[in-house]
């Protein structure tokens, strides 16, 4: 269990940012290290005045999975940016912004919520990203 | 039959996965080796879940029940 899981998040909706976060947990819970680096749409989403603002849902949902989706937050689902921050308190979870996507936006790190550790490129990501698997989301 | 003295009961009913594995992993961080831990949760993916947590980690899963509403576990700290 010692190699990483490497999540790639690229897309900002909140059923995907959510999707993440639980395979961020769940690795957390097994004791099982998780880097995340944040490009794009999946960036924007982590700003620290936006973090907990609604990022809609992928265009598959459609309205059924609007009303899906907002049951389980009705029932008590924890919000995409709570969930990793249990995990984060839980196991070592580590989240980067990429440095291109920072550029993209016209961000800097104090932009971003404290959930992001820090910002790096794509080879430092690979670096720690060790034998384990990389997944894009 | 062997009287279990429960050290600390983690309560996920009504919380969705990966909640009830994230409470019982905050709980174990915490507890000394040997203590057992009952879960209580209602998420239908927690039977699997937990037994498979319980692999992993190397914590023991003492019993696992359900009355239908709600799965009880018991889990031995290692």
């Amino acid at each position: 269990m010692d190699e990483p899981l490497n999540l790639v998040l690229f897309s900002g909706t909140d059923d995907r940012l959510q999707a993440a976060a639980v395979l961020t947990a769940g690795a957390a819970a097994l004791g099982k290290p998780v880097n995340v680096f944040l490009q794009y749409w999946a960036l924007d989403a982590f700003r620290a005045d936006r973090i907990d603002a609604d990022h809609g849902l992928a265009p598959e949902a459609g309205t059924e999975g609007r009303r899906a989706v907002d049951a389980l937050a009705k029932a008590g689902q924890a919000p995409w940016a709570e969930t990793l921050r249990q995990a984060k308190e839980l196991g070592s979870v580590d989240i980067q912004a990429c440095s291109l996507s920072m550029d993209l936006l016209g961000i800097e790190q104090a932009d971003l919520d404290p959930l992001v550790d820090g910002v790096e490129g794509v080879t430092a990501f690979y670096l720690n990203a060790g034998e384990g698997q990389v997944v894009f989301i | 039959m062997e009287v279990l003295n429960i050290t600390q009961t983690v309560d996920a009913r009504g919380l969705s996965c990966p909640m009830p594995i994230v409470r019982t992993a905050q709980a174990a961080k915490v507890l000394a080796p040997g203590a057992l831990i009952e879960v209580l949760a209602t998420d239908p993916g927690s039977t699997k879940d937990l037994s498979a947590w319980c692999r992993s980690t190397g914590n023991e899963l003492v019993e696992a029940t359900s009355d239908g509403a709600v799965y009880r576990f018991v889990i031995r700290r290692k």
